[in-house]
């Protein structure tokens, strides 16, 4: 028997459910979801969207195209979220630069860092390529936040409302499965 | 058959279509046709088809256009089953093919005997097919600029004139802020 108080389940600091992470995504009045499956999100975050009828979900090949669609809709007055593994946001880096940054559009991005280890920063993953999405994204100006629980959501609908108020891309970084509740 | 006599036979039959073009084409499309329903896109080559895909999803009741070139489409070929399976009945797909990366100097693609319109047949494309006469074009576009979407036409074309290379005042930003306005207006 344990003497101390029993761990909740669902304890909004050590848990992330992806039923949160879209209602805050509706919130902030995304209309499209544009997204090449990530592990990290496919369970928990992309199947729940993949379900709703009220999220348009485009599947898209290739992560760079997510760009330019994400792009045109904007210009359409149409809000779209990114969701993709941080490699395809590595893949990206020129479409990222040139649209996003160069042409100052709100491009709204949702990145699974696949196998990031929850007990350190991603700064300091042993993963090279986890190590370097924040200071990548730093470099370029585009401001980014760990959502790793569920305390961590109250962050995305500020942060899309603020990209499409300033012109101006913004990442959220998954730093472990959500869960589909 | 040259670029610019194609793209003087499409701005003839064009209405309230919104025109993507990209890098050679761009240039061509400018100067030829600057009008507020223009989009010059950037980001990386290739991305042309997807900046239209966005628009056309954004604007169900308007046809969009992109001047893609063959070398801007083998950069980004998934963009052809994204685009058939995303369905945009009002999209008219034009690849205007001279078998080189023209706005890399001229340098030839790794193959010349790509049939993009069976590619793009095969990704899904409710129609698609190859013109290699100005004649055959101008008899066509305006059928095509009413097929149902998405529509692929790959366009044997070689250069014509020369038009001033001028990527600033491609990617001005007022441009885009044009199209904005002009596409609010007709919502």
């Amino acid at each position: 028997m344990g003497s101390g108080p029993a761990v909740a389940s669902d304890d909004a600091t050590t848990s992330l459910h992806g039923g949160r992470i879209i209602a805050a995504i509706k919130e902030a009045g995304i209309d499209y979801v544009l997204s090449v499956p990530d592990i990290t999100t496919a369970g928990g975050l992309l199947k729940p969207i993949s379900e709703d009828n009220s999220l348009r979900l485009i599947r898209v090949c290739k992560e760079d195209e997510c760009l330019g669609i994400a792009m045109g809709l904007a210009m359409s007055d149409k809000r779209a979220l990114i969701l993709i593994q941080h490699t395809g946001l590595l893949d990206s880096l020129n479409a990222l630069g040139g649209v996003a940054v160069e042409f100052r559009q709100p491009i709204c991005f949702m990145v699974g860092l696949l196998e990031r280890e929850v007990d350190r920063p991603p700064r300091q993953s042993g993963r090279f390529r986890i190590r370097i999405v924040e200071p990548i994204l730093d470099v370029m100006g585009i401001p980014h936040h760990l959502v790793e629980n569920d305390k961590d959501i109250d962050v995305i609908r500020p942060g899309i409302e603020a990209a499409y108020r300033d012109n101006w891309p913004v990442a959220f970084l998954i730093g472990r499965p959500p869960v589909a509740s | 058959m040259k670029r610019d006599d194609c793209f003087h036979a499409l701005k003839r039959r064009l209405t309230d279509e919104i025109v993507v073009a990209t890098y050679t084409s761009a240039h061509d499309w400018i100067a030829i046709a600057p009008r507020d329903l223009n989009y010059f896109s950037t980001g990386a080559m290739g991305l042309a088809s997807s900046h239209a895909l966005g628009l056309a999803l954004g604007n169900p009741d308007r046809r969009v256009v992109v001047l893609d070139g063959d070398g801007s489409l083998c950069m980004n070929l998934g963009t052809l089953v994204t685009i058939a399976a995303a369905g945009p009945r009002n999209f008219l797909h034009i690849v205007t093919n001279n078998g080189t990366y023209e706005a890399n100097g001229a340098h030839p693609l790794p193959s010349r005997n790509v049939d993009f319109a069976g590619l793009a047949r095969a990704a899904g494309y409710r129609h698609a097919c190859t013109i290699s006469e100005l004649a055959d074009f101008e008899a066509q576009i305006g059928t095509l600029l009413t097929t149902e979407g998405p529509v692929f036409v790959d366009l044997h074309v070689v250069p014509g004139a020369a038009y001033p290379i001028d990527y600033p005042n491609l990617y001005r930003a007022d441009r885009r802020e044009a199209l904005k306005t002009a596409l609010r207006a007709g919502r």
